[in-house]
């Protein structure tokens, strides 16, 4: 035990030393929140494993294993990894959007052989890897210098710009904010912040005025007042409010929620499944949920504060910053704090991309947490 | 640590400043979700809760049977039949409504004025509300719908109950009929039934009288739906109550048998039992047939009712207004009697001159009456006699008498649309007219021409409360949901014993006396005989150059300006059972009405004793100690 950490520093742990550092008890919890999930499918499908219940298993099982085995991997192989996943990435969703223009309009699917995979949603990962690398290699004055920052802002901006031209505004906002997010941790300067945090908010109006598509428009407005047309644009966010609201303290009691039964709830069993769940278990199942979640982003947070290097660092801390915008986005989305956007919630919602992507994320954080006595030189952040 | 170089550590310092920022910023954004939560669930979660609830439930009118309308031996005049229909529900239309009328118009007729119509009732209900878009259809067009049901989305068939009169025009203007709700019905009636596709409400007669307690109330089915509308499961259901039966007095045979009597004459007729009021029958001919209008009426139909000029749509047995003519001299002769001109005489020459104008007896050709008294003057009707008569008891004395024989006010019987005739009297000719009353006018009213107007039904009832001595009111409705109708004691008349007496005697004359003006048309069998009085009513003046130039033989004018023809009489005399009243517009020549007051008695009479009106069904008495039933 003792002799561990200079071996975990050379980075020479065996299969069974690295099992044994696993994070067990954030795998508990992850298992834990899927299962939630597993319940939600099986109650909005009207007490049924099928259709959705019984392929969210497999995902999550097929996930779970994939989750251990990047865990496994040596934090330098993921290190340069980074950089390819993040062009392959960036040619899927090239792909995409030629395809979507060639094909169905909008488009945020792609077909590889047997797989159906939306690239938006790797993206998010390899966008993360690509920044913890880059910045691996920068001290906290270089972040800050123009000619350097201007690398790290092309990788955020070109994967969003694409995203956005599906449309899909949500992932784009949550790409953007993932790599700002690591941009301010790797010490960037608030004499770059401040101003442009003013400036975003100057051009809140121009881009209204300009910029917006008039759907766009339509669903900010539908957004601000629901109830204007509430069996139009605005009945996704009145029922999910009263599906959600309509829980009460305690809930009506698991497969006892009606909103989703009855399919008064949009998209039951995607971006909406948390109303049913709060409709089912009430403000006590709610904030339950929400411990769960603070607790495995706490865990994240600790994993990323111990890590010896920058890149680990900036890895475990953007997985878990990913897993929270997600978290964000669809509860504030849901309850009708922001408008709707089409963001999952993880680990919950039916959705496979999604949850191989959230494991394959999970299993960065803990390969973080095992090697996490791992020391990479800087100069090492340079392209492979 | 000796492994951190230098550079690290600063970064390391920084980044662990950041992350506790951020860090606070995430625990900022899980308090907002809490709280937002604990908006929704804990300090609106009731109001969200009755949302919910308010989507899950629906509430499903269930229309309760339209109670029966049955005659007094309980045979059904008015009943439920089963009405094959197809309804459409705009939102499941899924390819247009257009496109689906189309669709269904080849599998069943649908005329286009229905397409219209449907098309209008469309924009006039929401878009989950079913509308009617067809009824009354055969078992095989049923049939074929529910066959080609996969391929008409939005289509529904539906089994519901329709009205249904067996008898046809047999009975039009004592049932009425019911007819889909329109907005006058919504106005007063926030029923949710009327919005019920292929509801029906009483339009006229019976059904629209007792359309409250025949409707009964709706059953509610509260059921589980989901978002489109679709019924997932029964929650509950509230049972409705079922429309009540409504039994008349009505005898349906006796009905049949006046209505052939009738014939295809413009006529009315009441039948009434003298000692109670019971009505049994009434008609007014030429009828209509109610069913027509429940299953919708064609313009043609339509057209053709209103334009006849024998007016099948009036009830002319309680909504027609006449002149009595001579029926009127009975009542006379009541006031007469009793008011000290019981032994009045008076020679009748046929002329009667007053001021300067010449008053005539209908017998002025032949040189007059001669010597009459009041029986003499009834049996003959002569006009002469009652002119004195009038002209001694006054308007005002002759208005009382009147009113007190019930004339000049509704009779109160349960169908819509009574009028009340018409007594005139002095304050009303000078408040409506302006003018002072003139005696000429007492003597014209005095024979009941002039002003007075009354309703077969009100000649009825003289008949009968001349018959019976009492205050007898006519009441068609004998039972509404086993509970009896009010039916109180009739209350003597102010007149005395032997002023009826007196009439009675001179109204059996009319009959079984030669030289009675209905002699010639009495009942012959010995026990049956009937008393009876004939009157003639004008429908224009005949003018003096008329008069001396020879008045035009009735039956030279055209049918609209001839007499009407009217009788009233009761039977048997001894002991009289049955009053009856007979009135043919425009038909006094050869006094068929006498023919047929006379015919409709005797079959009354000599009905199956069995069948006698002397006990309804037995279940009203049953019924009755068991409080309200409901």
């Amino acid at each position: 035990m003792t002799l561990r950490p200079y071996a975990a520093a050379r980075g020479s742990l065996s299969i069974v030393d690295k099992l044994y550092e696993v994070n067990w008890g954030l795998v508990l919890l992850i298992t834990i929140i899927a299962c939630i999930g597993f319940a939600m499918l099986y109650s909005v499908a009207g007490g049924s494993l099928s259709p959705w219940a019984d392929k969210q298993m497999i995902r999550f099982v097929v996930g779970l294993a994939l989750m251990i085995g990047v865990a496994c991997v040596d934090i330098r192989f993921w290190m340069s990894f980074a950089y390819p996943a993040y062009v392959v990435s960036m040619l899927l969703l090239i792909g995409v959007d030629v395809a979507g223009h060639v094909g169905l309009g909008a488009q945020r699917w792609i077909t590889l052989g047997p797989l159906e995979l939306q690239p938006s949603e790797p993206m998010k990962i390899a966008l993360v890897l690509a920044l913890a690398r880059y910045l691996h290699g920068l001290s906290v004055e270089d972040v800050s210098k123009p000619l350097r920052l201007f690398i790290p802002l092309a990788m955020i901006a070109m994967p969003a710009a694409l995203v956005a031209m599906q449309p899909n505004l949500g992932t784009t906002m949550i790409l953007v904010a993932d790599g700002v997010s690591l941009l301010f941790l790797a010490g960037l300067s608030w004499w770059w912040i401040v101003p442009t945090l003013v400036g975003i908010g100057a051009a809140v109006p121009i881009a209204w005025k300009f910029v917006l598509h008039d759907y766009q428009k339509a669903r900010v407005l539908t957004f601000l007042n629901p109830e204007s047309d509430a069996l139009g644009a605005g009945w996704n966010i009145t029922q999910a409010k009263i599906a959600i609201g309509s829980g009460g303290a305690t809930g009506k009691g698991f497969l006892q929620g009606t909103q989703s039964r009855l399919n008064f709830l949009p998209e039951k069993q995607t971006d909406f499944i948390i109303t049913n769940y709060g409709e089912e278990f009430g403000f006590v199942g709610c904030i339950a949920l929400l411990i769960l979640f603070a607790v495995v982003i706490g865990y994240g947070v600790q994993i990323a504060m111990s890590a010896r290097s920058q890149f680990a660092r900036l890895l475990a801390i953007g997985v878990v910053l990913n897993f929270f915008f997600y978290i964000m986005i669809n509860s504030m989305m849901v309850m009708g704090l922001i408008p709707v956007v089409g963001i999952p919630m993880p680990l919950i919602s039916y959705g496979g991309t999604a949850m191989l992507t959230v494991m394959f994320g999970f299993g960065l954080l803990l390969s973080v947490h095992v090697h996490r006595q791992v020391e990479i030189p800087r100069h090492s952040a340079g392209i492979i | 640590m000796p492994l951190f170089d230098r550079k690290d550590k600063s970064r390391y310092a920084s980044f662990s400043r950041r992350t506790l920022m951020l860090g606070g910023g995430m625990t900022g954004v899980f308090a907002v979700l809490a709280g937002r939560l604990y908006q929704l669930q804990i300090l609106n979660g009731d109001q969200y809760m009755t949302e919910a609830e308010d989507n899950r439930v629906s509430q499903r009118l269930i229309p309760p049977p339209r109670g029966r309308i049955l005659d007094r031996f309980g045979v059904e005049l008015a009943t439920n039949r089963r009405n094959y229909r197809v309804v459409l529900v705009a939102e499941q239309a899924t390819d247009g409504i257009g496109a689906a009328l189309d669709r269904i118009a080849k599998v069943i007729e649908l005329p286009p004025h229905q397409k219209e119509r449907v098309l209008h009732d469309l924009t006039q209900n929401k878009r989950f509300a079913p509308v009617l878009v067809a009824e009354n259809l055969s078992w095989d067009e049923f049939a074929r719908l529910n066959l080609h049901l996969p391929y008409l989305p939005g289509v529904q068939p539906d089994v519901g109950e329709t009205r249904s009169y067996p008898f046809g025009p047999e009975l039009s203007h004592v049932l009425g009929y019911v007819a889909a709700a329109g907005p006058d019905d919504k106005k007063y009636d926030d029923d949710p039934l009327l919005d019920q596709p292929g509801f029906r409400v009483g339009k006229r007669g019976i059904e629209k009288e007792y359309d409250g307690q025949m409707r009964g109330s709706a059953g509610a089915s509260r059921v589980e739906v989901n978002a489109y509308g679709r019924v997932i499961r029964e929650l509950n259901s509230l049972a409705g109550a079922p429309g009540k039966d409504v039994y008349l007095t009505i005898d349906r045979d006796l009905q049949r048998f006046v209505q052939q009597q009738l014939g295809d004459q413009s006529a009315a007729c009441v039948v009434m039992d003298a000692s109670n009021g019971d009505v049994l029958a009434l008609t007014s001919t030429p009828g209509y047939d109610p069913n027509l209008f429940n299953v919708g009426i064609t313009n043609e139909q339509w057209h053709g009712l209103v334009s006849d000029d024998h007016k099948p749509l009036l009830n002319k047995a309680v909504s027609g207004a006449y002149p009595p003519g001579s029926t009127f001299k009975t009542a006379m002769a009541l006031g007469a009697v009793d008011n000290g001109l019981a032994d009045l005489q008076v020679n009748c020459n046929g002329t009667l001159t007053l001021g300067d104008h010449d008053f005539h007896c209908w017998s002025w050709k032949t040189g007059g009456h001669g010597h009459v008294d009041l029986h003499r003057g009834i049996q003959v009707s002569c006009d002469i006699f009652f002119y004195e008569v009038a002209r001694r008891l006054g308007i005002d004395k002759m208005e009382e008498t009147a009113r007190a024989l019930g004339l000049g006010a509704t009779t109160g019987i349960e169908i819509p649309g009574e009028l009340g005739g018409f007594i005139p009297s002095r304050a009303w000719k000078l408040a409506k007219l302006g003018i002072p009353w003139q005696q000429g006018e007492t003597l014209v009213n005095g024979i009941g021409q002039g002003y007075v107007l009354t309703t077969p039904l009100q000649l009825c009832m003289l008949a009968a409360r001349i018959a019976s001595g009492k205050a007898v009111t006519p009441h068609i409705a004998h039972e509404v949901g086993l509970t009896l109708e009010p039916r109180p004691e009739p209350a003597p008349l102010p007149f005395s014993e032997a002023a009826f007496e007196a009439v009675r005697s001179g109204m059996s004359a009319v009959t079984n006396d030669p030289g009675g003006t209905a002699y010639a048309h009495r009942i012959t069998q010995a026990g049956f005989e009937m008393a009876g009085k004939t009157g003639t009513a004008q429908v224009r003046r005949i003018t003096k150059e008329e008069r001396q130039s020879g008045i035009r033989s009735e039956a030279s004018l055209p049918w609209d300006l001839r007499e009407h023809g009217l009788f009233i009489a009761y039977a048997p005399v001894t002991v009289p059972r049955y009053a009856c009243s007979v009135i043919v517009e425009h038909g006094a020549t050869g006094h068929p009405q006498v023919d047929m007051a006379r015919n409709i008695l005797l079959y009354a009479q000599q009905r199956d004793p069995v069948k006698l009106p002397v006990a309804y069904p037995v279940h009203a008495a049953e019924a009755a100690p068991k409080g309200k039933a409901t």
